[in-house]
């Protein structure tokens, strides 16, 4: 994993905000310029700061959803009900202003396009944020590698990077993208909304899924696994992938939680 | 969810602030647990970050493997609960 053993402790830097697109009506992107910053793989986060005149600062860690870019970076953040961060950054700040963030963060939970083989991915609500970078890493550096997202959302208007995910589900060889809904679907759904059951899953390689078909697979027959979401999410994801069939040794795992936003 | 393991995250949640201490990347670390001996990557264990301080919990086990705080002038670490940590050396 280049970069992610770096010698020498991170540096909180400088970001400006260049630019935003609305993703949900809680919900932002914020494409940042970072002079300094080392690069990123996908999947890694970073640790943001503000800090308030009177000297008070709060921090919360943001997965980055871009792939890797020169100096800039993209995350996508929640606004959190009474939170002290997320908030400033869905609804105040503009273009031009600034923050202190470091990074990048976690070798762990990260992808690039020397892993070759298939890649499923399995997001609940802003889980998708770094499973959206792997995505766009993938297409960035033409990768082969099957890919295959599952992604959980309350309704089709809590549905992060939904054009982008249309065009790439019609465009992208070897990329499978399904949407699933939580509290409420969109008219004609086969799908009745609920929370993640294991048939929403693809089953581990040998098996055949009616709605996919049988999975591809590696040489060793594993597909790896990434799931981000909340606590809850990622407990119950983990416990139906191993049900369908999937090791857990190739369930790499990342979870958020009410951390005061 | 009223479940206590609702709180739980993961090893990943505390990345940027023990990067400070260890000027690497973390989530790597082989971390074994003294209870239990079961011996897991930095991002897979338990990680309870609400209280002042974090603290790391076994996943096998749920003993206690790590906390660590932050005051206005120093950061503590306490490892009790682990029997070692395996950093992957780069030179």
């Amino acid at each position: 994993m280049s970069g992610s053993l770096r010698r020498g402790a991170l540096r909180w830097l400088r970001a400006r905000l260049e630019a935003s697109r609305t993703e949900t009506t809680s919900a932002r992107t914020l494409r940042l310029t970072v002079p300094g910053w080392s690069g990123h793989e996908a999947g890694q986060h970073v640790d943001v700061k503000l800090t308030a005149e009177d000297g008070y600062s709060a921090q919360r860690s943001y997965s980055i959803a871009s792939a890797a870019d020169g100096d800039g970076l993209e995350l996508t953040v929640q606004a959190v009900d009474r939170g002290e961060v997320s908030p400033y950054l869905v609804e105040v700040m503009q273009p031009g202003d600034e923050l202190e963030l470091r990074g990048p963060i976690g070798g762990w939970f990260t992808w690039s396009a020397k892993l070759s083989g298939p890649i499923l991915l399995v997001g609940g609500g802003s889980g998708i944020v770094p499973l959206m970078a792997m995505l766009r890493q993938r297409i960035r550096a033409g990768s082969a590698s099957p890919f295959h997202l599952v992604y959980s959302a309350r309704s089709p208007d809590h549905v992060f990077y939904q054009d982008e995910l249309q065009d790439i589900g019609r465009r992208s060889r070897g990329v499978t993208i399904d949407k699933i809904f939580t509290r409420s679907g969109s008219l004609g759904d086969e799908r009745s909304p609920g929370r993640l059951r294991a048939e929403d899953l693809p089953a581990a390689s040998g098996e055949i899924s009616p709605a996919t078909g049988p999975t591809a697979s590696d040489a060793a027959g594993r597909t790896r696994v990434y799931v981000c979401g909340p606590t809850a999410f990622v407990e119950r994801a983990t416990q139906l992938l191993i049900e369908r069939g999937h090791p857990a040794d190739v369930i790499r795992t990342e979870r958020f939680g009410p951390t005061g936003g | 969810m009223n479940h206590p393991d609702d709180f739980a995250l993961d090893g990943n949640a505390v990345a940027g602030p023990l990067s400070e201490i260890f000027g690497v990347d973390v989530t790597s670390i082989r971390v074994t647990c003294e209870d239990c001996g079961a011996t897991a990557p930095l991002a897979r264990v338990a990680a309870y970050v609400r209280g002042p301080g974090s603290v790391l919990r076994c996943r096998s086990c749920t003993s206690v493997i790590g906390r660590f705080a932050r005051s206005r002038d120093s950061i503590w670490l306490d490892l009790r609960g682990s029997t070692s940590w395996q950093l992957r050396a780069t030179s």
